[in-house]
C-alpha cells in the first residue's frame, strides 16, 4: 500500500505517494534528493540524520514519512539556503570543526536548535547537547569551539549592533 | 635550483606553515557533500546479503526460490553464480615468511567461517525489497565447532578456523638481539605484566559504500567506491575479474571516514562488481550499521606477555615480549592481517636506548570477523605495553614518571640511531618533547592538586607516554612482499590558459585536508594563492597513479610529489617567460600571480599572460619553445625506509573508585611531525587521533560470546566515544624536518591514536595506586576497574 | 535496516484506535513517538500488519491538575516532561529524570506513555512512576481503568495492560508537605542505558524519614521497588547507620541477572553505592 502525503519541506509544498514503511530520512534523500541528511545507524544512535520537524531536531531515521504528513520539515539544505546558519557555517569552517563531513549536517541542525533554546551555553552544555551526535574524525573539541564562538559572536553582535 | 629556491615566491610569500582553511569544507557545511551513499544511477539495483548466522558451519542447502519471487527482486545470487567470475584472493605476502591463509572468494561456498559471512546476494529495485527477499532465502547450515579464543585455537586438537589449514597459526616470527637473556639475568629490577587489548572497529560514520557500474557496450567498469585507495582497487578489480586496467575506473568521491578500514578488500564490494558485470546494470551496496559490525575489519585483539629489565639506576636494559594476535578466519587482502602484529613487536621500546630485545609474534586464526590495519597500526599496543612497564619500573624504583623517561629516551643529539628492534631513526626529539610537555601541562602543579584532592577522597591520576610513529613508508611495507600497492605517488600540475593552477594528484582526501595542503605547497612553488590552485583527487581516470592516503603518507610523500611537480612547472613557466621577455630565466621568479624580477620583485608579466600566449598565440613563441605548461612528477621515498616521528602525550583522569567510572579531565600532546604544512589541520588530526585512541581505552570493544557471536553489534550497544566523555586536548609542537625530502614533512595522522590510550591507562593506574590496584586490559570498563579494586 | 512493509492508520480517537486494533486481529502495533517501535521494525524484530498512530488523539495530550492529582497525557514528549512547570512542581521526579532519557533529539519525539507502555526495565520513567506511586489510566473496550504503578510493570516489556489497551495518561498523587525527590543513574556515557539507576521520593519531617519510596531500574527484568530498604529507612533518622542499613537491605530487594559484562554482584554493588549517594543527597536536600 502507498499513501499520499503532503508536507512542507524547506518552505516548499511537497506531495508524494509513499509506502508507510519509508522513513522520513529515506523520503528526503531518495524522493527529494536532499542528500545532506545522512544515515549512519538507522536507529537513532548517531545523529547524522537530524532534521527540524516542526522546528525541533528529530532523527529522520526514526520518523516515518507518513508521520510527517501535514508537518513542516527543514533540512540542512533549507537552513543553509535561508542563511539561518550562515554564522555557524562560518565558525565551523574557520575552526575546521569538520573533517569527512558526514556528521556535520546533523551537528549543524543540532547546534542551530541548541543556540535557539540556549543562546549562551556553557561548554559542558554544548557537549551535553551533542551527546547524541557521533563524530569519528574531529574528537569534538573543534565542534564545541565553533558553537561556543558562534554563541559569543551572536551575543556581542546584539550588544554592539553594527 | 638552489639559488632560485631562496628567491621564489615560496620564500617571499610562504603558504606552507599557514593555517589555511579547507575550501572543500564549505560544501559539507551546506549539505552539498557527494558521498557514494548519495549516488543514484539509472536502472540501479540495490544489494542486500544473506549472512551466516553462525560462526562456523557447513552449508547443506540454500533455497532461493521464494526470494526470487519476492516483489521487486531482479536476481538472487549464490557462490555458484558469482564466484567463478572472480579469481580468488589470498591475503599473504612474501616478506612475511611462511605465512599462510586460505584463498577467499565472493560468497561462502561450502563452509561459513564467521557469523556474518555472506552466503547469498539479493538484487532488487530498493534496499527494502532486497531485505524483504533476504528473509525468504532458506538457509540450511550444519553448525560446526568454532575457534573463538586464540590460545585454544593453537592447541593441537582445536578445530581449524578455515578449510585447508594445517593449524590455526597464520604466522610466527621472533626478533631478538644477542644478549637478552644475559640482560635479564643481570638486571637489578624486572617488571612484567600480561596485557589484553580488546577488539574494536572503525565505525566510520558513513558505512562502506560502493556503486559498481558496468557498461557492456563500451566494456567499461566504473566503480564509485568509498575508499582511501582507488588505484589499489582499480588493480584488484582488473586482475580478479580479468579486465583491462584501462577499462576499470575507480572514483572515490567524498568519503565519510576511512581510517584504514576502507582500504581492505571485502566480499560485498567484489559481489557488487561481479553482479554489475553479470547484469550490465549499476549495483549499489551500502552496508547498514548492523552488517558493518560483522563485515568491516576489526582492529587489535592482542594478548601480550611482557617484561622489562632495568639496572639499579632505572636504565632499561631489555624487553621481552610475546604477542598473540587473533585475526579471524582469513588474513585480509591485499595487505594481510600480519602487518599490525609485525609492527607491534618492532615498535616495543622504540623511544628508549634499550640495547636488547626479544619479541615473539604469533598470529592466530579464529572464526570471527577479520582484523587488519586500522589507524595507528600496531602502535597503541607497543606503546601501551612499553609505557605501562616503564611506569611500573618507575613505581618500583620510586622515581617520577618524567624522570625515568628522561633517563632512558634516546638523547636528541644521539641520532641517527638504530633501535634494538632494527628501526633506523633519522632524528627524533624525545628530550625536547618531554621538557615541553612538562611545561605545557604544569606537571608539578597537577601533582600538588592530585595530592590535595586525594586527602578528600578524590582519586585523580596523571599518565604520560612518549611514542614513536612510523610515517612515509617506502616499498618496504608491502611492495617488497609482492603486493601491488604503490609506494610512489604522482602529481600533474598545469597552468590554465587564464593563469590559474590545477593539480591532479594520487593522494586522496577523507577530510584530513589533503587537498588544502597540496594547494598550499603548489601555490608556494608557483607564486599564487592556494585558492588559485584547484586540486583533483580520487579518480583513476583523471589523476596520476599512486599509493594514495594511508600510513601517514599524504603530506610527506604526496606533498613532496606536489612540491616537485610544482617546481618543474615553475621551471617551464620561467623558461617560457624568459623567451617572451627576452630575459635569463635565472633572473626571473614567480610571485603574486606574476613573473617578477628575481632580485627586485618588480612585476614583469602576469601568469595569465603566459597562459594566454602559450594557449592562443603559440605562433608568437620561438620555435621549439615548450608551451605545454604541464608538469608531471612521481616521487617515492628513498633514504630511510620510513620517516619516524615522535611525541609524548599526557592524560589527567578522575576515577570514581566506588563505581569504576573514569572521567577524562584533560589531555596533552607534544608532537614532532617535521615540517608543519598547516598547523590548524595538524592539530585537528592529532585531536581526532587522540579520541580514536581514547575510545578503545575506555569504551570500544567488539564483544563475542563463546559460540563466536558478536553480542554488541549495533551502535546502541557498541560504545563509541561521544562529546560528553571526551576531554579538551592541548597541543604543542617540536619541529624536526626530515632531510630525506625537500619539503621535510612527515606524517601526523596516527600520532594521536598511538599513545592516547596508554596515557589514559597509566593515568588510571596512577589514580588507583593508593589501593595497590592495577588494570592491564582495555577497554577499562567500570567492571574491570571494580575488579581491580577488589569490589567484584 | 529497512522496515518490512506495513499499513499505517492514523487514529482519530481512542475508540477509533481500539476498534482499529481489534480489526487487525492481533497484527496491529500502536505507534506513539515511534522511537522504540521504529527501530524494532528496522531491525525486523517485529512485522505488524499495520501501525496505529496515536499522535493525533487529543485525549492523549495535555497536562492538568485535578483535585491535587497531576494528569500527564500519554503523548507528552520527554522534552515537555523536562520543561513543563506543572510537572516540575507536581511530579518533580519526572522533571529530574527526563534529562537522563537518551539524547535531546530523542526527547523531542519520545513520549512518556510510550516509555511506560514499553516497560523497558532499563528505562528511567517506569521507575519514576513506581517511586511516585503513580497510577496508569488505561483505556480498553470495557472502558477506562486505573492501575497502580506497583501493579503495572510485570516483566521485561510486559505490563498489566491487555493486548490492545491504550495507556491514556499517568496520574501522579498530590504533593505533600516535606516531599523531596532525588534521582540519579550510573551510565557509562551520557544518555546511555544506565548500569544502575534509582528514583527516590521521600517525605522528610524534622530529619526523620516519614515516608519513602525507592525504585531502581536496570537491575532486573522490571523496575523494582526497594521495599526492604524503604522499611529500613521509614521512621528513621537519615544518618550513616541508617543509610548503611538501607544499603544492606537492598540485597533482599534486588535480583539482577548475571551477565558477562555486568555480573549480578557488580550491579548489586553499584546499586548500594547509588543508594548511598542518593540518600546522602536526600539528607542535604531535605
Amino acid at each position: 500500500m502507498t499513501m499520499d502525503i503532503e508536507l512542507t519541506v524547506n518552505g516548499e509544498h511537497v506531495r508524494e505517494s509513499v509506502e508507510p514503511r519509508m522513513s522520513l530520512a529515506d523520503f528526503l534523500r531518495e524522493r527529494l534528493q536532499l542528500t545532506g541528511t545522512h544515515l549512519g545507524c538507522e536507529m537513532g544512535a548517531c545523529g547524522a540524520c537530524l532534521v527540524l520537524l516542526g522546528g525541533k531536531p528529530v532523527h529522520a531515521c526514526l520518523v516515518l514519512a507518513v508521520q510527517a504528513a501535514g508537518e513542516t520539515v527543514e533540512t540542512i539544505e533549507g537552513l543553509s539556503e535561508s542563511g539561518a546558519i550562515a554564522d555557524l557555517q562560518a565558525a565551523f569552517h574557520d575552526r575546521n570543526a569538520l573533517q569527512c563531513g558526514f556528521c556535520t549536517t546533523g551537528m549543524m541542525v543540532n547546534a542551530h536548535a541548541l543556540l535557539g533554546d540556549n543562546p549562551a551555553p556553557e561548554r559542558a552544555e554544548i557537549r551535553d547537547a551533542l551527546s547524541g551526535n557521533y563524530c569519528r574524525c574531529t574528537g569534538y573539541e573543534a565542534i564545541v569551539d565553533a558553537i561556543d564562538a558562534t554563541a559569543r559572536k551572536r551575543a556581542s553582535d546584539v550588544e554592539a549592533p553594527a | 635550483m638552489t639559488l632560485q629556491d631562496t628567491n621564489t615566491a615560496a620564500a617571499r610569500a610562504p603558504h606552507i606553515g599557514q593555517a589555511h582553511r579547507r575550501q572543500t569544507a564549505r560544501r559539507h557545511l551546506a549539505g552539498r557533500g557527494r558521498f557514494v551513499s548519495d549516488i543514484v544511477l539509472p536502472r540501479m539495483l540495490h544489494a542486500a546479503f544473506v549472512r551466516s548466522p553462525m560462526a562456523r558451519g557447513r552449508i547443506v542447502e540454500i533455497d532461493t526460490r521464494d526470494a526470487e519471487q519476492s516483489p521487486g527482486v531482479v536476481r538472487v545470487f549464490t557462490a555458484r553464480d558469482l564466484n567463478p567470475s572472480c579469481k580468488p584472493w589470498t591475503g599473504t605476502l612474501d616478506h612475511f615468511a611462511s605465512m599462510v591463509s586460505a584463498p577467499q572468494n565472493i560468497l561462502a561456498e561450502e563452509e561459513v567461517l564467521w557469523a556474518g559471512h555472506p552466503v547469498a546476494m539479493v538484487l532488487a529495485r530498493t534496499r527494502a525489497e532486497a531485505e524483504d527477499a533476504c528473509e525468504l532465502v532458506m538457509l540450511d547450515i550444519e553448525e560446526g565447532e568454532a575457534c573463538v579464543d586464540g590460545h585454544a585455537a593453537l592447541s593441537g586438537d582445536a578445530p581449524r578456523a578455515a578449510p585447508g589449514l594445517d593449524s590455526n597459526l597464520c604466522f610466527q616470527t621472533v626478533l631478538e638481539t644477542m644478549a637478552v637473556d644475559a640482560a635479564f639475568a643481570g638486571a637489578a629490577h624486572v617488571v612484567e605484566g600480561d596485557f589484553t587489548f580488546g577488539r574494536h572497529t572503525a565505525v566510520t560514520l558513513e558505512p562502506r559504500s560502493v556503486v559498481a557500474d558496468f557498461d557492456a557496450a563500451s566494456e567499461q567498469l566504473t566503480v564509485h567506491h568509498g575508499t582511501q585507495t582507488p588505484y589499489q582497487f582499480q588493480d584488484i578489480y582488473a586482475r580478479h575479474f580479468g579486465l583491462s586496467e584501462s577499462r576499470v575506473r575507480v572514483i572515490a568521491p567524498d568519503v565519510g571516514g576511512s581510517f584504514g578500514m576502507k582500504l581492505h578488500l571485502y566480499n560485498e564490494e567484489m559481489a557488487a562488481v561481479a553482479a554489475s558485470l553479470k547484469l550490465g546494470r549499476p549495483v549499489k551496496f551500502v552496508a547498514d550499521r548492523l552488517e558493518s559490525f560483522v563485515s568491516d575489519i576489526h582492529a587489535r585483539d592482542h594478548k601480550v606477555s611482557a617484561r622489562m629489565a632495568l639496572d639499579a639506576e632505572g636504565t632499561i636494559l631489555a624487553m621481552e615480549v610475546d604477542d598473540m594476535t587473533q585475526i579471524g578466519a582469513f588474513s585480509t587482502y591485499p595487505r594481510t592481517s600480519v602487518a599490525e602484529g609485525n609492527q607491534v613487536v618492532r615498535l616495543m621500546g622504540a623511544p628508549y636506548r634499550m640495547p636488547d630485545y626479544r619479541g615473539r609474534l604469533s598470529v592466530v586464526f579464529q572464526n570471527k570477523v577479520q582484523t587488519s590495519q586500522y589507524r595507528a597500526v600496531g602502535h597503541p599496543i607497543a606503546c601501551a605495553v612499553t609505557e605501562a612497564l616503564v611506569d611500573k619500573a618507575a613505581a618500583r624504583l620510586g622515581v617520577d614518571p618524567f624522570e625515568i623517561r628522561a633517563r632512558n629516551v634516546v638523547p636528541d643529539d644521539a641520532y641517527p640511531f638504530v633501535s634494538a628492534t632494527g628501526y633506523s631513526f633519522e632524528k627524533l626529539s624525545h628530550e625536547a618533547c618531554l621538557a615541553k610537555l612538562r611545561d605545557l601541562m604544569d606537571y608539578d602543579a597537577l601533582r600538588a592538586e592530585q595530592a590535595a584532592l586525594r586527602e578528600r577522597g578524590i582519586y585523580r591520576g596523571i599518565g604520560i607516554a612518549p611514542f614513536v610513529e612510523i610515517t612515509n613508508p617506502g616499498a618496504a611495507f608491502y611492495g617488497v612482499g609482492g603486493a601491488r600497492i604503490s609506494a610512489q605517488d604522482g602529481a600533474v600540475v598545469r597552468l590554465t590558459p587564464s593563469g590559474e593552477v590545477q593539480c591532479a594528484i594520487s593522494v586522496t582526501e577523507q577530510g584530513q585536508g589533503t587537498e588544502t595542503i597540496i594547494s598550499q605547497i603548489v601555490a608556494d612553488q608557483l607564486g599564487v594563492a592556494p585558492e588559485q590552485v584547484k586540486v583533483t583527487t580520487g579518480d583513476t581516470d583523471t589523476t596520476p597513479s599512486g599509493g594514495a592516503t594511508w600510513a601517514c603518507r599524504g603530506a610527506g610523500i604526496g606533498g613532496e610529489t606536489a612540491l616537485r611537480a610544482g617546481r618543474k612547472l615553475q621551471g617551464q613557466i620561467l623558461a617560457l617567460a624568459g623567451q617572451i621577455l627576452q630575459s635569463d630565466p635565472a633572473d626571473l621568479a614567480l610571485a603574486d600571480g606574476h613573473v617578477v624580477d628575481a632580485q627586485s620583485g618588480t612585476r614583469r608579466m602576469p601568469l595569465a599572460e603566459i597562459g594566454r600566449i602559450a594557449t592562443y598565440r603559440p605562433d608568437t613563441l620561438p620555435e621549439a619553445a615548450d608551451n605545454s605548461l604541464t608538469a608531471a612528477e612521481h616521487f617515492a621515498p628513498s633514504g630511510y625506509p620510513f620517516d619516524f616521528t615522535n611525541g609524548i602525550q599526557a592524560s589527567l583522569v578522575e576515577v570514581d573508585v566506588e563505581t569504576g567510572i573514569v572521567r577524562l579531565l584533560k589531555h596533552w600532546v607534544v608532537e614532532d611531525c617535521g615540517r608543519i604544512i598547516n598547523p590548524l589541520l595538524v592539530d585537528e588530526q592529532i585531536r581526532g587521533g587522540v579520541v580514536q585512541g581514547l575510545g578503545p581505552a575506555l569504551f570500544e570493544e567488539c564483544l563475542y560470546d563463546e559460540t563466536g557471536q558478536m553480542t554488541n553489534a549495533s551502535l546502541a550497544d557498541y560504545l563509541v566515544p561521544m562529546a560528553c566523555e571526551m576531554p579538551d586536548i592541548v597541543i604543542g609542537h617540536v619541529e624536526t624536518p626530515t632531510n630525506d625530502t625537500i619539503l621535510g614533512a612527515k606524517g601526523v595522522g596516527e600520532a594521536g591514536t598511538a599513545a592516547a590510550g596508554v596515557a589514559a591507562l597509566n593515568a588510571v593506574n596512577d589514580a588507583l595506586s593508593p589501593f595497590k590496584a592495577e588494570i592491564r586490559q582495555t577497554p577499562m570498563t567500570p567492571l574491570r576497574i571494580l575488579a581491580a579494586l577488589g569490589h567484584v | 535496516m529497512k522496515s518490512p512493509a506495513f499499513d499505517y492508520i492514523r487514529a482519530r480517537s481512542v475508540a477509533h484506535a481500539l476498534e482499529t486494533y481489534r480489526s487487525l486481529d492481533g497484527e496491529g502495533v500502536y505507534l506513539a513517538g515511534g522511537h522504540s517501535v521504529v527501530p524494532s521494525l528496522t531491525l525486523r524484530l517485529q512485522a505488524p500488519a499495520a501501525l496505529i498512530d496515536l499522535s493525533g488523539i487529543d485525549a492523549l495530550t495535555g497536562i492538568s491538575l485535578d483535585d491535587g492529582w497531576l494528569r500527564i497525557g500519554a503523548m507528552t514528549r520527554h522534552a515537555e516532561v523536562a520543561a513543563d512547570p506543572m510537572i516540575r512542581d507536581h511530579a518533580h521526579l519526572f522533571h529530574l529524570a527526563a534529562p537522563h532519557v537518551a539524547h535531546p533529539a530523542i526527547r523531542n519525539r519520545g513520549t512518556i506513555g510510550g516509555s511506560l507502555s514499553l516497560a523497558d526495565p532499563a528505562s528511567e520513567f517506569p521507575a519514576v512512576a513506581l517511586a511516585l506511586r503513580a497510577e496508569m489510566e488505561v483505556a480498553g473496550h470495557d472502558g477506562v481503568r486505573r492501575v497502580k504503578a506497583d501493579d503495572f510493570f510485570l516483566d521485561i516489556y510486559e505490563t498489566a495492560m491487555d493486548p490492545g489497551e491504550i495507556l491514556q495518561a499517568i496520574l501522579v498523587p498530590p504533593v505533600r508537605a516535606g516531599d523531596v525527590a532525588v534521582f540519579d543513574e550510573l551510565a557509562r556515557r551520557r544518555g546511555d542505558y544506565a548500569m544502575v539507576g534509582a528514583a527516590v521520593q521521600a517525605m522528610v519531617d524534622a530529619g526523620r524519614v516519614a515516608d519513602i519510596s525507592i525504585a531502581f531500574f536496570s537491575v532486573g527484568n522490571k523496575p523494582t521497588r526497594a521495599g526492604a530498604a524503604e522499611s529500613a529507612l521509614r521512621g528513621a533518622r537519615l544518618d550513616d547507620a541508617t543509610i548503611a542499613a538501607a544499603q544492606s537491605a537492598l540485597d533482599a530487594d534486588l535480583d539482577p541477572s548475571d551477565e558477562p559484562q555486568m555480573p549480578a554482584s557488580v550491579r548489586r554493588h553499584l546499586a548500594r553505592v547509588l543508594l548511598g549517594r542518593l540518600l546522602g543527597h536526600l539528607g542535604t536536600t531535605a
